[in-house]
């Protein structure tokens, strides 16, 4: 898995930010530009202790159950990433416009940049992270490798997450099924030929 | 995200006294997908969020034959596209739900939050201080109005982002309203109000009134219904343009009808003189042609958005041939 380098990841943000918002439009893109940084805050530069951590969550992630302190206004990214330090899950738009923050939720897949922390109290939570079984590379992670199923590889977690989530609702699952389930995970690099192969190879290979 | 505290009532009337009480500068959170947006990008700024999710009897679907159908303001989008008597017997409803944004977004957005969402224009999404933000001009009227209405508009020119208020609109849909501690249910046209009514809002909701459930009167048995949506892009997208049909057939003619569409004008749209000209009528290729030719007739399209009608006349030549001619 790639770092987070900070490059990489304004420019995405901001793109995606805005595409995120409606139709994009060119006018639009370019007076935005300077509100780069608008789009989320510098989540390497938080502070260790927020006075505003106000509220108490109580939460199961990836089997474990957590109580936190948070900020009430905090988003489940925020959380699973700086307090948890489940750094798996990705903040690459903000906006609930991409799937690269995408983690399951009580079987469902959600995006975890656009819904508040304090939204998953008392549910069960599973990152990529989660996924691993021991030492063991989940079957799905597998087949992403084996299928080749990314380029940058950022986007990853996200889709693998949605792809286990549409494993839990529907095991057998066709080409049409995993478009469709996954049509709110978006690769910027295009790999979504070799995101399905990875897919079908998983159901394949569980079967 | 700016900082707000996150009130999470436990019942309605303790959301009502909170939300009515106009010092404690509050806002309401369902899904929080469109809430979300808005606060991040400080177009919203208040001090108080208040969670309807911890309200309980909210999210439910019930349907009673004769009566009809009803779903609690809280219910998923999801759950909507899923339902299996909602594609049995409302289909429109269920396909116009499984058109809404992405999955991950459809299992937190909620139907209440889906029809009391905020406009789409770009200049309200961004740094601009447009009529709808208090401002004195509406920047889409001479500018990239690509995706903004060509009927209804005035002084602003949204369109109305909700694919289900489409649907709604087209199923005679009541909303039921809760406000300090009592309630009120009114049609759904009613609820929708346009920009020369009040060009701050989309609908009749006032400071702290909560949309509690969606009330479907009961279509008769046989009736056929279905929902299209033009969208620019394989993934998710708002409508360029879409439209929603209820049709109940009697032998070979129609014997009721009615036609809304999206993405044409700030509030669903639909026209009487559509409405009243289905019905009784022998649907055959030309009739189909003949109601396709008048739809929209005042449309008053802007720069850049000629395009709409002609997509609007076609939508409505396809969605009555499925429903009628392919059946
Ligand atoms: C990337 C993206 C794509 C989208 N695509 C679509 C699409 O294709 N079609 C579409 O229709 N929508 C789309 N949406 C818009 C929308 O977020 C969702 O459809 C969703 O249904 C909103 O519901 P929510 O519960 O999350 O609302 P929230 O964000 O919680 O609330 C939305 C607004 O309604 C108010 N509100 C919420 N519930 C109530 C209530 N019960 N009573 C009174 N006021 C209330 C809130 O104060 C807020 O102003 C999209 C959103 C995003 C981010
Ligand atoms: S269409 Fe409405 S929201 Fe858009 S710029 Fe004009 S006044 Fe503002
Ligand atoms: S980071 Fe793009 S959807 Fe959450
Ligand atoms: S965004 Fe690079 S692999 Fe998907």
């Amino acid at each position: 898995m790639s770092k987070d380098s900070e490059s990489n990841k304004i420019s995405r943000r901001n793109f995606l930010g805005k595409a995120g918002t409606g139709i994009v439009g060119s006018t639009i893109l370019i007076s935005s530009i300077g509100a780069a940084d608008k789009t989320g805050p510098d989540l390497a530069e938080a502070p260790p202790i927020d006075p505003k951590e106000t509220d108490i969550l109580n939460l199961w992630v990836n089997g474990k159950k957590q109580k936190l302190k948070i900020n009430p206004s905090s988003t489940l990214a925020e959380v699973l990433r700086n307090k948890l330090n489940l750094t798996g899950t990705k903040i690459v738009c903000n906006q609930g416009a991409c799937g690269g923050c995408t983690v399951v939720m009580d079987n469902k897949a959600v995006y975890a940049c656009h819904m508040l922390a304090l939204d998953a109290a008392g549910k069960k939570v599973v990152t990529i992270e989660g996924l691993l079984e021991g030492e063991e590379l989940n079957h799905l992670q597998e087949a992403f490798i084996e299928k080749d199923g990314l380029q940058c590889g950022f986007c990853t977690p996200g889709q693998i997450m949605s792809a286990y989530a549409l494993l839990l609702s529907k095991p057998n699952p066709n080409r049409e099924d995993i478009m469709e389930a996954m049509s709110g995970n978006i690769c910027r690099c295009g790999a979504y030929p070799n995101i399905l192969d990875s897919v079908l190879l998983a159901v394949q290979n569980k079967n | 995200m700016k900082d707000f505290n996150y009130i999470q009532p436990d019942s309605l009337s303790q959301a009502g006294k909170y939300l009515s009480n106009r010092n404690n500068d509050a806002v309401i959170l369902s899904g929080g997908t469109d809430l979300l947006s808005l606060i991040k990008e400080n177009i919203y700024t208040n001090e108080n969020v208040v969670n309807l999710k911890t309200i309980p009897n909210l999210n439910n679907i019930k349907y009673k034959k004769g009566e009809g159908l009803t779903i609690g303001a809280l219910t998923k989008i999801s759950d909507v596209a899923e339902s299996k008597i909602i594609k049995e017997k409302f289909t429109v409803l269920a396909e116009a739900a499984k058109e809404i944004a992405s999955l991950q977004l459809r299992n937190m957005g909620t139907v209440g939050g889906n029809i009391c969402q905020r406009p789409r224009c770009w200049y309200y999404r961004e740094d601009f201080d447009c009529i709808k933000k208090g401002g004195g001009e509406c920047f889409a009227y001479q500018g990239e109005n690509k995706y903004h209405c060509i009927i209804g508009g005035g002084p602003c020119y949204i369109v109305h982002p909700s694919d289900l208020a489409v649907a709604l609109t087209a199923l005679d849909a009541k909303v039921k309203l809760f406000f300090d501690d009592s309630s009120r249910i009114i049609p759904i046209h009613e609820f929708f109000i346009l920009p020369e009514d009040d060009y701050l809002f989309e609908n009749i909701l006032r400071d702290g009134e909560i949309v509690t459930e969606i009330i479907i009167p009961d279509l008769p048995d046989g009736a056929k219904s279905s929902y299209i949506k033009i969208k620019e892009r394989e993934t998710w997208d708002f409508a360029v343009v879409s439209a929603a049909a209820v049709i109940s057939k009697k032998g070979s003619n129609i014997k009721s009808g009615k036609i809304a569409y999206g993405g044409v004008a700030p509030i669903p749209w639909t026209e009487e003189i559509i409405n009243k000209s289905l019905k009784n009528l022998n649907a055959d290729k030309n009739e189909i042609e003949k109601i396709s030719k008048i739809i929209l007739a005042d449309a008053e399209p802007l720069e850049k958005n000629k395009y709409k009608v002609i997509l609007a006349k076609n939508l409505v030549k396809r969605i009555l041939t499925n429903l009628v001619l392919d059946a």
